[in-house]
């Protein structure tokens, strides 16, 4: 077997299961007498709903029941919650319309449902939904961001003036407008960051079963937090206390942010089972998640540097559009402030900083938190933004980057933004990079390409980002309806074999491996007698879920301090079954030993001590060995690192080719290094997915033109180059593990290291700045825009 | 999908009886569109008539040209040594549609009968000048596209087989549509002794083209020079999110001059 603990790569025990096709996804499961939910959806953009006509599909054969707003509006269903409050600048709270479970009055986007019909088969599901006959009258549309704040703009929601969710700053606008008045270049930049759409592998499925003997409800759904999803449904929505509602996502085919979110089919098939007394499953379709599923991103932002004569940045000042979509995501509110414009001072000195974030209501599916969530914006604009000094100015951009980094004396670091960086060491995080890529060999290379009719260019990132977030009363101060720690349970049996049960859910990270492996590092147990349990409100405690990369850095120092309850615990049972003090018992490879001697107990001798009390010290301490702890953060956690892109544009169709990437992440301590290098790739991939290939496209009217794999261009294997990923690790200082998150990394990192390629790449056509995804056909039009002035000159 | 009666017809005139009467029913080739399209309920046919047993696959080699049975495999069109060694450009593009679960499933004929103006092979068959066979009669591949998605087939004709003249030399240059991955612009070039033929798939609004002008350039001179000075005008080409009608004229020329170079 060899080393299982921290710092191995073990291979990912639940991979077996996946590869073998026997994973247990919740579309997976099916329940005795279920009947099958299909939703009628709008097709429209923007529309007042006159009257909603069920009397055919009611009595369409195999038809059950159908609902339609109306009805659960007679029960006081709740709408779907939002878990964060933003106040804006003068104070009031953000604009909070209701978002009903089903539309009642008006539809807001192509995707919104209506109705609901339930059935004993799919298929007289979906014939009976086409029967429902909605009679619409149609309104006018706001598709974009900029439609939307336009003078007299149609409002998405009735009294929401503007289509302005909230109107947020971070800084002090005055100083940093003195700041631009004295300094030597003023570097501006438009941006957009581009609207994507999530596309987990496996869909989003949810199935609601009611147990007519007791009352009890259980979820099973396709999510990454179901005790989120017990509070919100529960206390919110559907006003079921926790004793009555189990919620289980058991495997989960990827997230990605999308399964954070409590959804409408969530609610919608609890409720009706309880209505029509009998399991209700929805399985969405992959069309249907293009219009269901939260997007991502969808910035507009301005961004300018005041900078010195010899590059020292001065000042930053920014504003940003969000796009909300219809109504409000779970988690939306957050994304575009507190994991964006906090993120704003980067891994830069910048000693002053203003940013103005307008939130904005359109026709779109809802936006929230996607991979990275908030700071691949940020980093997008920041590292965009300091090539174009560099452009501008002609200061080398590495020179640029150094002049201005945080550097690694300076921890911790407050920046002006709110957030206190705990570690980091960009400088060496560069270098490595510089190495690991050939840097310098690089003009050889584009000399060579150039000899092959290619344009070549080289693009950097340097990057910082939150994760593991964070103390509860930080983000309660800061609008967050929730806590943010984490809880776990160790369950040492009388064998001493363990079982952890976790808050955080696994959808695709590993951690069925990587939780375990601090077991075996702390308690000494061997990895193939330890297992790990999540994703079920009936045997976890408690849980915030898997998101913003905080399962090892929150979840796992939950692990570590029940673990060392355990340790604790045992340590009064040895003693008392060595004759020992307490204070002499010292624990270590499975072993408590007294201290200088060669006494010993094995954790197994004291798991069945515990469970078989017959010599223990029962009017001290209870029987049995199993610890709970909630951990709350202390702090965010600061992943960073410098990713590099190196591409080629064939000038004769504008196509990119990734030819190589190489990425160097400062992580925090590295349980298993095959885990961070798969996490790291992936998101990479995703990275690049957004910088070359993905984009939500819609309409002036509000119809999704990139509605599906046709139209909307995942990003495929052979898109993908070989990578060179490494970690150059500094340890976060503020919590058990010092491990920071890798989850996100390579999503936030890569997409301006490779913008800043193509833009390098393009730099005799006079480019400076092109917005993502940086297609074919966008990079042949800018060519051929430039080809006849660089023809005269 | 909506319910449909199902048929799987052992001959020939049984198929075409079942589809000549019922102007609903509709043929099952590979299923390669026709699948997708009943899933996402966009068609409601009455019957489908699966044709996988009418022993129209295969593919026999006689003198100066290549007959395919229309129900032959995209894969199987690609692996084959004849095809291979005749018409290296027709294996070639046979080897990019789809995927290769699509590959093992579509057919040619298929394909040709659903002449979408951005599938590959009526490329092939227009630049090679190929004859369709049906369970009535002939059709010139010059005849027989009439516009996306249409054709000259009638109520209930099913293609038989497909005869291609083996030309001196061939290529197919696909530029995809990073999405789909069907072609923005395909084009597949074929010369002949009496000349060259090119067609280009995925750009028209009609649907599949000859280049008439580029024709003539490499009739004359087979190099891609030949049609450097060429260009293409974008009033009849599709425009969509992936590609401008300007973006589809000027690729025409590019991987027109690809596939040249391919071929020569």
């Amino acid at each position: 077997m060899g080393f299982e603990g921290i710092g191995a790569s073990v291979r990912r025990k639940e991979d077996v299961r996946f590869l073998s096709g026997k994973g247990n996804y919740t579309d997976d499961i099916n329940r005795p007498g279920q009947l099958y939910a299909v939703i009628r959806r709008s097709d429209r953009p923007h529309a007042t709903i006159n009257g909603v006509d069920i009397a055919a599909a009611s009595a369409a054969p195999g038809v059950v029941r159908v609902f339609v707003g109306a009805d659960l509006a007679a029960e006081a269903i709740g709408g779907l919650p939002c878990g964060w409050q933003i106040h804006s600048k003068d104070g009031s709270p953000m604009a909070e319309p209701p978002h009903p479970v089903l539309a009642v009055g008006k539809v807001r986007h192509v995707g919104d449902p209506v109705a609901v019909v339930i059935a004993e088969s799919k298929q007289a599901a979906k014939n009976a939904a086409e029967l429902i006959d909605i009679d619409y009258t149609d309104l006018p549309a706001v598709a974009n961001l900029t439609s939307a704040v336009a003078a007299g703009a149609v409002e998405v929601h009735d009294g929401v003036a503007g289509n302005l969710c909230y109107d947020w700053v971070i800084g002090d606008k005055a100083v940093v407008d003195g700041v631009f008045a004295g300094a030597a270049h003023v570097v501006k930049l438009d941006l957009v960051n581009n609207r994507l759409i999530p596309n987990a592998m496996e869909p989003r499925v949810a199935i609601g079963d009611f147990d007519t003997s007791s009352g009890d409800f259980t979820l099973y759904t396709t999510s990454q937090n179901p005790h989120v999803i017990r509070l919100l449904m529960g206390a919110f929505v559907l006003h079921i206390p926790e004793n009555k509602l189990r919620v289980v996502a058991p495997d989960v085919g990827g997230g990605f942010g999308s399964k954070i979110y409590h959804y409408a089919e969530e609610a919608i098939v609890t409720w009706a089972a309880g209505k029509v007394r009998r399991p209700v499953k929805w399985t969405c379709e992959r069309g249907e998640s293009f219009m269901s599923d939260a997007h991502g991103r969808d910035h507009v932002s301005t961004a300018e540097m005041a900078v010195d004569a010899d590059g020292t940045f001065l000042g930053l000042r920014i504003t940003t559009l969000a796009n909300m979509g219809a109504y409000l995501s779970t988690f939306a509110p957050a994304v575009p402030t507190y994991l964006y414009a906090t993120l704003l001072a980067g891994v830069y000195k910048t000693p002053v900083i203003y940013c103005n974030v307008k939130a904005v209501f359109t026709n779109t599916v809802p936006v929230d938190a996607y991979r990275g969530a908030g700071r691949p914006e940020a980093t997008f604009l920041l590292e965009r933004l300091v090539d174009v000094i560099a452009h501008d100015t002609g200061i080398d951009k590495l020179e640029l980057r150094r002049k201005n980094f945080i550097p690694a004396d300076a921890f911790p670091y407050q920046t002006p933004v709110a957030l206190q960086y705990d570690s980091g060491d960009y400088q060496t995080t560069l270098n490595v990079a510089l190495t690991n890529a050939g840097w310098d060999g690089f003009e050889a290379r584009r000399a060579a390409a150039k000899a092959r009719g290619k344009l070549r260019g080289i693009g950097i990132s340097t990057y910082v980002e939150a994760c593991g977030i964070a103390p509860s009363a930080v983000v309660g101060s800061l609008g967050a309806r929730a806590g943010l720690y984490e809880c776990a349970e160790i369950r040492v049996h009388p064998t001493g074999s363990v079982t952890v049960f976790t808050g955080t859910h696994s959808h695709g990270q590993g951690h069925e491996t990587t939780l375990a492996q601090l077991v075996v590092s702390q308690l000494g147990v061997p990895f193939d007698q330890i297992e790990v349990v999540h994703g079920d409100t009936s045997k976890i405690p408690f849980g915030m879920g898997t998101y913003g990369s905080r399962s090892l850095a929150v979840g796992g120092s939950a692990m570590v301090k029940a673990m060392d309850k355990v340790i604790a615990k045992g340590k009064k049972i040895a003693a008392h079954l060595m004759e020992a003090a307490v204070e002499d018992i010292e624990f270590k490879d499975n072993t408590f030993t007294v201290a200088g001697t060669d006494k010993s107990k094995t954790l197994t001798d004291i798991s069945l001590a515990a469970y078989v009390p017959h010599n223990y010290p029962i009017e001290e301490l209870e029987p049995g060995l199993d610890e709970t702890a909630f951990y709350d953060p202390k702090n965010f956690t600061f992943p960073g690192g410098c990713h590099i892109a190196e591409i080629e544009i064939d000038p004769d169709t504008g196509v990119v080719e990734m030819v190589n990437f190489t990425a160097v992440d400062d992580v925090g301590r590295v349980v298993n290094p095959m885990i961070v290098e798969g996490q790291v790739q992936g998101g990479v991939a995703q990275g690049i997915g957004q910088a070359l290939l993905e984009s939500a496209i819609y309409d002036p009217s509000g119809q999704l033109l990139s509605g599906s794999f046709m139209d909307y261009t995942m990003p495929r294997a052979n898109d993908i180059p070989s990578m060179s990923v490494a970690t150059e690790n500094t340890m976060c200082t503020h919590n058990p593990l010092g491990s920071k998150g890798c989850g996100e990394v390579g999503a936030i990192g890569s997409p301006p290291a490779v913008i800043n390629a193509v833009v390098d790449a393009l730099k005799d056509y006079g480019v400076r700045h092109l917005d993502m995804p940086a297609t074919g056909a966008k990079l042949w039009s800018i060519i051929q825009a430039a080809t006849p002035r660089m023809a005269a000159e | 999908m909506y319910d449909f009666a199902y048929q799987k017809p052992s001959s020939l005139a049984d198929a075409v009886k079942v589809l000549s009467g019922d102007p609903d029913a509709k043929a099952l080739a590979g299923g390669q569109t026709f699948i997708p399209v009943l899933k996402q309920r966009l068609n409601k046919p009455s019957t489908v008539v699966d044709l996988s047993k009418l022993g129209l696959s295969g593919i026999t080699v006689s003198g100066d040209k290549v007959t395919i049975g229309a129900m032959t495999r995209h894969a199987d069109i690609a692996a084959n040594a004849d095809i291979k060694a005749k018409i290296p450009g027709l294996a070639h593009q046979a080897s990019l549609i789809g995927d290769e679960a699509v590959r093992h499933r579509g057919t040619m004929g298929g394909s040709l009968a659903n002449n979408d103006p951005a599938a590959c092979y009526p490329s092939a068959l227009l630049a090679l000048g190929g004859t369709i066979k049906t369970d009535r009669r002939s059709i010139a591949a010059d005849d027989f596209f009439q516009g996306m998605f249409t054709t000259a087939l009638e109520q209930g004709e099913i293609i038989t087989s497909i005869e291609l003249p083996i030309p001196e030399k061939s290529a197919y240059e696909k530029f995809r549509n990073p999405a789909s991955r069907y072609a923005i612009v395909g084009v597949f070039v074929a010369k002949f002794a009496s000349g060259v033929r090119l067609a280009i798939t995925g750009a028209g609004q009609g649907g599949v083209f000859r280049h008439t002008e580029m024709e003539k350039a490499l009739s004359a001179n087979f190099s891609p020079d030949a049609i450097n000075g060429i260009v293409t005008s974008p009033d009849d080409l599709n425009s969509d999110i992936h590609a401008s009608a300007e973006y589809r004229a000027h690729l025409i020329g590019v991987v027109s001059k690809r596939a040249v170079v391919k071929a020569a």
